[in-house]
């Protein structure tokens, strides 16, 4: 009987089972969800998980596309509620924030002062634990970095229940490994960022053509200099001559005086994205009206279509909001949706200058002969930073969306492998935050052994339970890591085994 | 659209139809959680899988480990799609024979053990939103005949469980597949006369898999049951007793 109490003991508790999924809804995963609020919170999921043989994975907003936020079939610890912004120096731009705290959050809360986060992603709806831990970068990584770059510091919570102060010169190493670090080195309890001065609510935004692969990094070399944000949009269904044409859209900040009233543009509600589209559509079906172009004819028509909208507008600059800029992937709620049951994934690679344009007119070309096409793909300048699991190059990344269906699955994750050979023999790197088919083998091919095995050293001092463990940490870990080297099991040590004393 | 299985529980897979449910699924990528009484069979059987699945050691009568092991199993899959209950046991008994220990336990085995394990699935699957439910009933089940007096109520019983299941729980996406095989070629009914269109386990066990994949019901292995059970069926009670079936 003793024995029998002590099984169901050892169980997580049924109603906590959620069904999670990666944004891209391609991936999804069962884990036992915890939202902590304190402090406390989060070292009683910590005990939990020690006494009960079970590992934990961090979840911020669940933005990233792939698995990095998924811990299935264990605890997953929600860190959303843990969203105060704790404390607010104006005059410096500095701010100190709870993990939980969204870009969002962030923007709306500093504007006004005429402050902007340095680092913004595409979306305004992850949280800063997250942006951290994948060390998150935008439209202008060329000019300013990574976020880790803007942060100064940051208190990391280890599974033992110790807390660190990080910075710069304190713990240095554990500073630029957690950036960057995916979630499985500790709890970022709360984070110091610096924040960029503006003078306008606004950015001037001019739209430039290009015709082809060539023309797109010319531009885009000409135009680093003068820039403050820069980013490519390519037609990947465009070939031969035309392979590589997009669109490139550059973004300048106003000095102090260019905007005759700062004080009316810095207003939050006067960056708010736009609740309908040309100015009748309610933006909540839009993803419905989408659905059906959502497909290879449909999204042949509309990228050709988008190229030759760009021609028109072509070098005419206007002023846009900075969240109207900087958001793109939040004009149309759930646009996720129109890629239908299967979801989609990202594949972004990162590779240096030298290689690039090569590179990514073999991966596009390869997508084509393969007849599975990127419905979008985005163009972007990076140079390196100095943390440990980085993924910047001092060159470009494209990154490419791929509608995942039941038939097609197989295929897309071959044309995946292929295409990692390809940016590995280009020297490229890849980014955790979108990755869902990286395989262990290339980790090391990209980071350098060395590395990995700095990080998984760092992994074993910090966490010697291994308790922090993410379905991507498994996926890409699986053969590295130290604790596991014996056996072929990615598991922690599990419980007394139940159920082997019966006989009939 | 058929349904690929990456992680799935076959309880009841040391021999029969469920060993061969767990090797065919093993030969299409799928990781097996292994469920039984017999230690070395289990081992065994693992070894010779295409994808190495995972052993637990269970007596289907043990209801209360269900809830842990069945966590457990969930864990060391990694996930999983679905549960295959072919636990299952066919008591001899002559037609004139009362033996309550016996009807008892083949009770035991082939509806308590089945309603322990399909609980815990059902109630991941309906929060997952998909999963497959499989448990091996019988033609038996039909119709309750002489010399099978505990055997063919317990086969009703799982019947008319699976049918519950599957209107509790088939509206969120999960599927609640009854087989009903007549005659297979395993250990179960070694030695006993008489077995029409018998198929052999790796028959049965592809069926089986079939149906689960495309989400069927009830499904007859071999078909010819249905149309045959179907007659069966139709005979009056006052003639039923008459015959010698």
């Amino acid at each position: 009987m003793r024995e029998r109490m002590s099984n169901l003991s050892s169980m997580l508790p049924r109603d906590r089972m959620e069904r999670l999924s990666g944004w891209g809804e391609s991936i999804h995963g069962m884990g036992y969800v915890y939202r902590p609020t304190t402090i406390d919170g989060i070292r009683e999921a910590f005990a939990l998980a020690r006494e009960r043989g079970v590992s934990i994975a961090l979840r911020g907003a669940g933005r990233s596309y792939g698995d990095a936020a998924l811990g299935s079939e264990n605890i997953v610890l929600d860190l959303t509620r843990m969203n105060r912004i704790l404390n607010w120096d104006p005059e410096r731009g500095v701010v100190v924030c709870e993990p939980g705290v969204t870009i969002k959050q962030l923007w709306q809360y500093v504007l006004g002062e005429g402050w902007w986060p340095y680092v913004v992603s595409g979306t305004m709806f992850p949280t800063l634990g997250g942006a951290a831990a994948m060390n998150i970068h935008g439209k202008n990584n060329f000019a300013v970095g990574t976020i880790g770059d803007h942060i100064k510091a940051f208190d990391l919570m280890l599974p033992s229940g110790e807390i660190l102060p990080c910075d710069r010169t304190q713990n240095a190493d554990i500073f630029h490994a957690a950036i960057g670090g995916f979630g499985v080195l500790g709890v970022f309890l709360s984070l110091t960022l610096e924040l960029k001065r503006i003078h306008s609510g606004n950015l001037r935004v001019t739209p430039l053509v290009v015709r082809n692969w060539r023309e797109m990094f010319t531009v885009f070399e000409e135009r680093l200099p003068q820039s403050d944000y820069l980013v490519g949009w390519v037609d990947c269904f465009a070939t031969g001559t035309g392979a590589g044409r997009g669109q490139i859209h550059q973004a300048n900040y106003l000095t102090e005086g260019e905007d005759p009233i700062p004080a009316q543009t810095l207003r939050v509600e006067n960056q708010e994205l736009p609740d309908t589209l040309f100015g009748v559509l309610p933006k909540s079906v839009m993803w419905r009206l989408m659905r059906p172009f959502v497909n290879d004819i449909g999204m042949r028509l509309i990228n050709t279509a988008k190229y030759y909208a760009s021609v028109r507008s072509h070098g005419h600059a206007h002023l846009q909001s900075h969240a109207g800029f900087a958001f793109l992937l939040d004009y149309v709620p759930n646009w996720k949706k129109s890629y239908g049951a299967g979801g989609l994934i990202q594949y972004q690679s990162f590779i240096p200058k030298e290689t690039a344009q090569t590179a990514f007119a073999s991966l596009i070309q390869l997508c084509q002969h393969r007849d599975i096409i990127p419905y979008l793909g985005v163009f972007k300048r990076h140079h390196p930073d100095p943390f440990l699991m980085t993924h910047a190059v001092d060159g470009y990344s494209l990154a490419l969306d791929f509608k995942v269906t039941e038939r097609n699955r197989a295929a897309l994750w071959n044309l995946a492998a292929e295409m990692d050979a390809i940016v590995l023999a280009a020297g490229g790197r890849f980014y955790f935050a979108k990755d869902s088919v990286l395989h262990p083998s290339r980790l090391q091919a990209y980071l350098s052994e060395e590395r990995v095995q700095r990080f998984l050293q760092l992994k074993r001092r910090l966490d010697p339970d291994n308790i922090l463990q993410t379905d991507l940490y498994r996926r890409i870990f699986h053969e590295a890591s130290p604790y596991n080297a014996a056996s072929s099991s990615s598991q922690l040590p599990q419980p007394p085994a139940v159920g082997s004393s019966s006989r009939v | 659209m058929a349904k690929t299985f990456k992680q799935a529980i076959v309880v009841g897979a040391s021999s029969g139809i469920g060993a061969e449910i767990a090797r065919q699924l093993a030969a299409t990528g799928c990781r097996v959680g292994l469920v039984a009484r017999r230690e070395e069979e289990l081992h065994a059987l693992n070894r010779s899988l295409a994808t190495p699945g995972k052993v637990f050691i269970h007596d289907v009568r043990q209801y209360d480990e269900v809830p842990a092991l069945f966590q457990q199993i969930c864990r060391e899959l990694g996930g999983l799609d679905a549960v295959f209950y072919t636990a299952g046991i066919l008591p001899r008994q002559e037609p004139e024979e009362f033996d309550f220990a016996l009807d008892k336990l083949t009770v035991e085995v082939n509806v308590l053990g089945l309603m322990a394990w399909g609980h815990e699935a059902a109630q991941r699957f309906k929060t997952q939103g998909e999963g497959a439910i499989i448990a091996i009933s019988s033609v038996a089940a039909d119709r309750g005949r002489r010399g099978m007096l505990s055997y063919a109520a317990s086969k009703a019983a799982t019947d008319s469980y699976m049918e519950s299941l599957r209107n509790r729980v088939g509206r969120y996406g999960v599927r609640v597949v009854t087989i009903k095989p007549g005659p297979v070629d395993t250990p179960m009914i070694a030695g006993m006369p008489n077995m029409p269109f018998m198929i052999s386990a790796g028959v049965a066990a592809q069926r089986t898999i079939t149906a689960a994949q495309h989400g069927a019901t009830t499904v007859y292995v071999p078909f010819i049951w249905r149309p045959i059970m179907g007659v069966i069926r139709l005979i009056p009670s006052f003639l039923f007793q008459k015959l010698n079936l």
